[in-house]
C-alpha cells in the first residue's frame, strides 16, 4: 500500500503570503500535510538528525505510520506538530507553513488543528475527566466555539456526549479525577480530548500499545467512526503490523524519515 | 480560568507536601509579623506610660536607669536626693509641680511607692489619661494604700484589706514590716502601665515604717508601734526621685542644667521623651537583629518551597508535555508554576496572618498580665501589608526558577518525554 505520495507531491499549496500569527487555512486543497526536503538535527549533544525529502498526507485518510522505537518517530511527531521546526525545508500543515510561524502561534496554530494522543499517561491525574477533555479548548477559542457549536451545547455537553460515543459510562465521567481510571479508559478520555472541537487532524503515538489485542480494535474503530463523523484525518505511528488492516494507507517510516545518529546512540 | 483551576488541582493532589509549605511559610510570616507587633507594641506601652512629666530628678545615675526605676520600676536606685535639695530645688520659679517618688520596699513582689496625692493628679499615661481609682478612694490616713489594678486582681485585695508591706525591693523578702499593716483604701483602674503593678503609700508612711530601723535592720531594743508614729512629725529626709512640671517647655532645658550642676549633691534631671530615645537606641540593635532573623525564616520557607516545587518537576514532565500537545505555550507552563508558587506564598501569607491574630488574641491577655506588655490588636498598618505583598511577590520569584527549568525542559522535551 505505497501510494499517493508521488502523485500529490508538487502541491504549490495556497500562494498566500507568509501568514501572519494565524494562518489562513485552505480547506480545498487534497493535501492536509506536506513536507519537503526538511532537515531537522537536534541541538546541544543529542546527535540525532532526521531528513524528510517528500511526504504527503491526503485529507481523509487513515495513515498509519509504521516504525519501530528509536526510528526518529518522536522527531517525526515533534515536526509535524510544530512542536520543533525544520532548520532546511517546508512543513505545510492545511496550506500554512508552520516553519515560518512564530512560536506561540504555532502553539496555537496547533490547539486549533490538531487532536493529539500519546502511547500512555494522557491525561493530568489531578484534573477531572471533563477538565481534561476540555483542556485544548483553553488554547483555542475556534476550537472551542466549534465544539460549542455541535448540539448548540456547552463544551462540557459536548465532552459527556464524545466520551459516551467512546464508550465510557455516566459514572466514569462525571468520577472525580483522571487518575483512578483504568488505562483503557484512559486512553478514550484521550480520544475524547483529540476529537473534541473538531481539530482536522489526529496525531497519535501508539495510542493502543498499552491496551490488550481485543481493546485495541474497538479502540481504534470508536476512533476511527468519531474522526470521520468530524472530518478528521487520522496520523497514526505503531511499531505493530498487525494493526495495518484497519488503515486505509500504510507507509513505513523508514522510507519517509532518514534518521542519522553521529555518535553514540542515546 | 482553566489555568488557575489546574494549579490548584494540582496542589490539592500534592496536599501533603503543599500544606508543609504553607505551614512553613505561614509560621515564618507570624514570627516575622509577630516581631514587629512585639517591638512596635513595647514601644508605645514605653512611650505610653509616662506623659506631661517635664523632668525627672533623681540622685547621680544614668539617665536611661534613672527612667527605668523612676518610672518603668526596674532596677533600683543607686543614689537618693535629700529631702532639703528637693525642697530648694522647688523654689525654681519655672516649676509648676513635683511630684516626690520614694521606692525601696515591696509587696508580694510589687514595688511599693511613697508618694503624695499630688501624684494621682499629675501622673498622666497614654497621651495625657489621668488615674482613675476603680474602687475606694486615694490614701487619707497614714497607713492607707492604693494598690494598681494587677496587684489587686493577682492578690485579689478588696478595699479594706489588711497589707503587710517587706522590706526592700526582691520578689521574696525575708524582712517584713508587720509591726504597721496597711489598709487598702482604693484600687486603681487598668492602665496598661507599671502603675498596675505598684503599691501606693503616703511619702510620710515610708518614713513611719522605717523609723525604728537602724542601717537596713530594724531596732528591736527600741521599737515604735504604729501609734506612736501617728502622733510624730514625720518629714522624709530622703526621696528616691521626683517627678517635675514645668510652666513653660521652653525652661526645660534650663532647668535640667541647673539640677544636672546643682553644687549642694549630685543629681540627674532627664526628660523621659530623650531619655526613651535612648532606650531605642539601645534596644534597637536587639530589634534589628530579630527582625533580620525572622526575615531570614521567611526567605528559608521560600527556599523550601522551592526545593519542593523543583522536586516535583520531573514527575511532573509529562503533564508538561500533555499542556504542550494541548497548545500550551511554553509561558503558560511557566505561569502555571509561578502560579503554583504564588499561590503557596499566598496561603502561607493568609494563614500566617491568621495565626498571628489568634495568637495575639488568645496570648495578649497572658503577655500584658506576665510582662505588663499590652500589645494592641489593630489591623495590619501599611508597613505591614508591603511586607505581606512582598513576600506573595517573593514567592511568584522563588517558583520562577523551577518555572524557568520547566520551561527548558518543555522545550527541549516537546512533546515526546524521553525518559
Amino acid at each position: 500500500m505505497r501510494d499517493n505520495s508521488e502523485t500529490a507531491k508538487q502541491s504549490t499549496g495556497p500562494a498566500a503570503p507568509q501568514p501572519a500569527p494565524l494562518a489562513a487555512v485552505n480547506p480545498i486543497a487534497a493535501e492536509i500535510v506536506t513536507m519537503s526536503g526538511v532537515r531537522f538535527a537536534w541541538p546541544g549533544r543529542n546527535p540525532f538528525a532526521i531528513s524528510v525529502e517528500d511526504f504527503s498526507v491526503t485529507r481523509g485518510t487513515r495513515l498509519l505510520l509504521l516504525g519501530p522505537s528509536g526510528s526518529g518517530k518522536s522527531t517525526f511527531l515533534n515536526l509535524l506538530c510544530g512542536i520543533i521546526t525544520p532548520q532546511e525545508g517546508r512543513i505545510s500543515v492545511l496550506g500554512t507553513n508552520i516553519g515560518k510561524l512564530s512560536g506561540s502561534a504555532r502553539d496555537q496554530f496547533r490547539a486549533e488543528h490538531f487532536g493529539i494522543i500519546f502511547q500512555m499517561f494522557n491525561l493530568l491525574p489531578y484534573a477531572s475527566v471533563i477538565d481534561n477533555v476540555v483542556l485544548p479548548l483553553q488554547f483555542s477559542s475556534k476550537r472551542r466555539k466549534r465544539a460549542q457549536e455541535v448540539d448548540g451545547g456547552s463544551v462540557s455537553t459536548e465532552s459527556e456526549r464524545l466520551l459516551t460515543r467512546l464508550g465510557l459510562e455516566r459514572s466514569v465521567i462525571q468520577g472525580l479525577t483522571a487518575s483512578s481510571l483504568s488505562v483503557g479508559q484512559q486512553q478514550r478520555v484521550a480520544a475524547a480530548r483529540a476529537l473534541i472541537g473538531r481539530p482536522e487532524l489526529i496525531v497519535a503515538d501508539e495510542p493502543t500499545s498499552s491496551l490488550d489485542r481485543g481493546r485495541q480494535a474497538a479502540f481504534l474503530d470508536l476512533l476511527f467512526a468519531e474522526a470521520e463523523a468530524a472530518g478528521a484525518t487520522v496520523i497514526m505511528v505503531s511499531h505493530d503490523e498487525s494493526l495495518a488492516p484497519a488503515f486505509s494507507d500504510v507507509r513505513r517510516l523508514d522510507d519517509i524519515a532518514k534518521g542519522s545518529r553521529s555518535a553514540a546512540p542515546c | 480560568m482553566l489555568i488557575l483551576r489546574l494549579a490548584i488541582q494540582s496542589l490539592y493532589s500534592r496536599t501533603l507536601t503543599a500544606l508543609l509549605t504553607v505551614l512553613a511559610i505561614a509560621l515564618s510570616v507570624m514570627l516575622l509579623l509577630g516581631v514587629e507587633k512585639v517591638r512596635t507594641g513595647a514601644r508605645q506601652s514605653f512611650a505610653d506610660t509616662i506623659s506631661g512629666t517635664d523632668l525627672i530628678v533623681g540622685g547621680r545615675t544614668g539617665g536611661l536607669q534613672l527612667l527605668l526605676y523612676s518610672v518603668f520600676r526596674m532596677g533600683n536606685a543607686t543614689n537618693n536626693i535629700t529631702w532639703e535639695s528637693y525642697q530648694d530645688i522647688l523654689k525654681r520659679p519655672e516649676i509648676k509641680w513635683a511630684v516626690p517618688l520614694s521606692l525601696g520596699d515591696s509587696h508580694h513582689g510589687f514595688r511599693v511607692l511613697g508618694t503624695t496625692k499630688d501624684y494621682f493628679e499629675r501622673y498622666k499615661f497614654r497621651g495625657g489619661q489621668s488615674l482613675r481609682v476603680a474602687d475606694g478612694k486615694v490614701f487619707d490616713d497614714l497607713f492607707d494604700a492604693v494598690v494598681g489594678a494587677d496587684v489587686a486582681a493577682k492578690l485579689g485585695y478588696k478595699v479594706g484589706d489588711r497589707i503587710v508591706v517587706a522590706h526592700g525591693a526582691g520578689s521574696v523578702s525575708f524582712v517584713e514590716h508587720d509591726d504597721k499593716p496597711f489598709r487598702v483604701s482604693g484600687i486603681l483602674a487598668k492602665t496598661g502601665t507599671p502603675i498596675d503593678r505598684t503599691v501606693h503609700v503616703s511619702l510620710a508612711a515610708i518614713d513611719a515604717i522605717h523609723i525604728d530601723w537602724q542601717s537596713g535592720a530594724r531596732d528591736t531594743e527600741h521599737p515604735v508601734s504604729a501609734d506612736e508614729v501617728r502622733k510624730m512629725q514625720l518629714e522624709p529626709k530622703a526621696i528616691t526621685a521626683a517627678l517635675i512640671g514645668l510652666n513653660s517647655k521652653l525652661a526645660t532645658f534650663k532647668v535640667q542644667r541647673f539640677i544636672n550642676e546643682y553644687p549642694q549633691e549630685p543629681l540627674t534631671a532627664i526628660i523621659p521623651g530623650a531619655a526613651l530615645q535612648e532606650l531605642w537606641g539601645l534596644v534597637g540593635i536587639a530589634e534589628t537583629a530579630l527582625s533580620a532573623v525572622s526575615v531570614m525564616v521567611v526567605a528559608t520557607a521560600l527556599l523550601g518551597m522551592m526545593t519542593t516545587i523543583l522536586t516535583t518537576l520531573n514527575e511532573r514532565r509529562r503533564e508538561m508535555a500533555i499542556l504542550r500537545s494541548c497548545g500550551a505555550r511554553p509561558v503558560t507552563i511557566l505561569g502555571l508554576l509561578g502560579l503554583e508558587g504564588g499561590l503557596l506564598a499566598l496561603s502561607g501569607v493568609v494563614l500566617g496572618v491568621l495565626l498571628l491574630y489568634s495568637a495575639l488574641l488568645v496570648l495578649q491577655p497572658v503577655i500584658d498580665r506576665i510582662y505588663g506588655l499590652h500589645l494592641p490588636i489593630d489591623p495590619p498598618t501599611k508597613d505591614e501589608w508591603l511586607t505581606l505583598g512582598t513576600i506573595v511577590a517573593a514567592g511568584f520569584a522563588a517558583a520562577l526558577l523551577p518555572a524557568l527549568r520547566a520551561y527548558r525542559l518543555s522545550l527541549a522535551d516537546g512533546m515526546m518525554v524521553r525518559n
